[in-house]
């Protein structure tokens, strides 16, 4: 059994949740301060990929990244770069489709947040900068830890975004999902059960892992 | 050290729109929720922002809308109390002090663990240093608190509710505690409360505010014996408050109560509303300063024979002059009288009048009576409550009693 697509997903899974991290907790801190009209648009704009079908997300982001598009053409004329159908193109599709689970996890952390933490560290002379790292961020670890998670999960698991940016190619572009696909369409039931039975397993530890460390908490 | 505010600020339901200035001592900001009292303290700590005016801490401008300075709250170092303490509750005791010594004190990590061991011994922290904050009691919460002031080196101290988050229990103690703290600080101490038994033993100054305005100010003996309005006497616990005029002959009549004041009484007692004059200098502010805090422990050991909240018997204190501000303020539409001013007949002493009034209800608390009485003379009375120790007065089951209302006890009430 060739454990490629195994491999390739967790890769794709990881760097798309460390790009997520920074941009979730960032777009997050951000919205939570924006005044209330201006936060209900943007607040629109960046949970959008999460209802939207994947297969809408993958067509934007065809019209994008295409290398007939604007920044597809761009990428291939001045570094020779096509942007699309490597194993790393898929990591556009599971970083859009999972950026919104982080930060809305997120902002619902800092909104919680009680605001009289930071006058009062204001008060005492401490700097933004402080309060960030030695109040918000540590008081906000739960959500923080639980949206990467979630997110994580969720790229890990990815299929149609990354089916029309990627495609299937054996050993090269062959996540879980699309293997699975691929399996179950060429009639291939005993390989397709075993990982289904790994996908299962994978996002089985993960979601028991974010209890685990819910729970860790209260004790 | 000293405090000048002079803001207005647009609030959801009302304007505030304050000015006053304090020394030396415990000036109280005394007004029910929501009238802006918080509000006050997160302007001059810098949390908020005033539409307009000026803000000026110790002699330096921290906010002036038309010389366009806003300190930010780091630099303008005020010691704010909140409510609920806001203790960094991922740290311990320890860190919380440590995190509150400033950049700018010269000190090596070492000096700043020493300070922070220090000031837990005098806050009497030091068995709970190490303990994370969220496993304190009340107590320590506030004792933590106003540790991370006081190492902080603030300029001004602000206490918002410091006992609203305290069990019953506790408050009795933590008060003691904290009007030692308050003396030793020394400087400008702002103390935000709707309780007035809180005011009277804590404070030097009180200002009453009522819906973003200042209604009364002035020492806390003048304010508390003569508050000049409706909502002033109501904070300071004047249970009786009647719809009152003025007759062609000058007396003070309550209608609702069958009672005339004779001009010469109800007149003389009245006060300017003046506020702690900041302007003094520093000798008289600090001899202003142990005097308030001699006044305070007299009112501190009040307290421990006092039988009730209500049982206040105060004294007006000297320096009450009548000003020229009170032969021009609007006539008093309304009267007071302290519950605890009224006593039997038998008992009347200096100038007032014995009426008859028929008993409706006695009301039994642990150390007094609560009577409540209508005038069965008048047409359309009103009640009126008397409070009395249970020593001067027992229940006898007669439906009328003769009361003296001694005159200096119906305290003129203006609409502002």
């Amino acid at each position: 059994m060739d454990l490629y697509p195994l491999y390739n997903s967790v890769r794709i899974a990881l760097i798309s949740a460390v790009i997520i991290f920074f941009t979730g907790i960032w777009a997050a801190y951000y919205v939570s301060r924006l005044p209330r009209s201006l936060k209900g648009i943007i607040d629109v704009i960046l949970t959008i990929p999460l209802v939207l079908p994947p297969t809408v997300i993958g067509y934007l982001l065809l019209r994008i990244l295409g290398p007939h598009r604007m920044v597809g053409s761009f990428f291939l004329e001045y570094f020779d770069l096509r942007l699309t159908m490597t194993w790393w193109s898929t990591v556009f599709a599971t970083t859009v489709v999972s950026f919104p689970l982080m930060y809305r996890t997120c902002r619902g952390a800092f909104e919680s947040f009680d605001e009289n933490l930071a006058s009062a560290a204001q008060t005492l002379g401490r700097s933004s900068t402080w309060i960030f790292w030695r109040l918000r961020l540590p008081l906000c670890r739960q959500g923080i830890i639980a949206g990467l998670v979630l997110s994580f999960a969720r790229a890990l698991g990815e299929y149609g975004a990354t089916s029309m940016i990627s495609g299937y190619t054996p050993g090269e572009t062959a996540t879980i999902s699309t293997t699975v696909y691929q399996l179950w369409r060429t009639e291939n039931d005993d390989l397709a059960v075993k990982w289904v039975l790994i996908n299962l397993i994978i996002s089985f530890i993960v979601l028991l892992a974010l209890n685990l460390q819910e729970k860790e908490k209260h004790h | 050290m000293s405090l000048t505010v002079d803001i207005e600020k647009k609030l959801a339901s009302f304007t505030l729109r304050v000015s006053f200035s304090a020394g030396d001592g415990v000036l109280a900001l005394l007004g029910p929720s929501g009238s802006g009292k918080s509000m006050i303290l997160r302007c001059i700590a810098g949390i908020e922002k005033p539409d307009r005016g000026q803000i000026i801490l110790n002699g330096r401008t921290v906010f002036d809308s038309e010389k366009k300075v806003n300190l930010s709250p780091q630099e303008r170092r005020t010691g704010y109390l909140f409510q609920n303490y806001a203790l960094f509750p991922n740290m311990t005791v320890r860190e919380n002090i440590e995190a509150s010594i400033r950049k700018d004190h010269p000190g090596s990590s070492r000096e700043r663990h020493q300070i922070a061991t220090d000031m837990a011994r005098r806050m009497e922290l030091t068995e709970v240093l190490d303990r994370k904050v969220t496993e304190l009691s009340g107590g320590q919460m506030q004792r933590t608190a106003l540790a991370r002031i006081l190492v902080n080196d603030a300029d001004i101290m602000m206490l918002d509710e410091p006992f609203s988050a305290l069990d019953e229990h506790l408050r009795f103690t933590m008060e003691k505690e904290l009007s030692q703290v308050i003396s030793a600080f020394g400087k400008t101490v702002l103390l935000v409360s709707h309780n007035r038994d809180e005011v009277y033993r804590l404070a030097d100054h009180v200002a009453v505010l009522s819906r973003g305005r200042l209604e009364d100010q002035g020492t806390v003996e003048e304010v508390f014996a003569r508050p000049a309005t409706v909502t002033s006497a109501r904070l300071t616990g004047i249970k009786n408050i009647a719809p009152a005029a003025v007759d062609p002959d000058g007396f003070l009549t309550v209608p609702g109560w069958g009672i005339r004041v004779p001009p010469a009484a109800w007149q003389l007692p009245g006060r300017g509303s003046r506020l702690p004059d900041s302007q003094n200098g520093q000798n008289s502010q600090e001899r202003q300063h142990c005097q308030n805090s001699q006044e305070r422990q007299h009112r501190q050991n009040n307290l421990d024979s006092r039988n009730s909240p209500h049982n206040q018997h105060i004294q007006p204190s000297q320096n009450i002059q009548p000003s020229p501000e009170d032969q021009e303020s609007s006539s008093p539409l309304a009267a007071g009288i302290r519950m605890n001013d009224i006593r039997p007949a038998a008992l009347a002493k200096g100038p007032g009048s014995v009426i008859t009034l028929a008993v409706d209800q006695v009301k039994n608390s642990l150390f007094s009576y609560t009577v409540e009485l209508h005038n069965p003379q008048v047409p359309d009375p009103l009640p009126l409550y008397w409070q009395v120790s249970r020593d001067v007065w027992q229940p006898d089951g007669s439906a009328s009693l003769d009361l003296f209302i001694p005159d200096s006890a119906v305290v003129p009430l203006r609409e502002r």
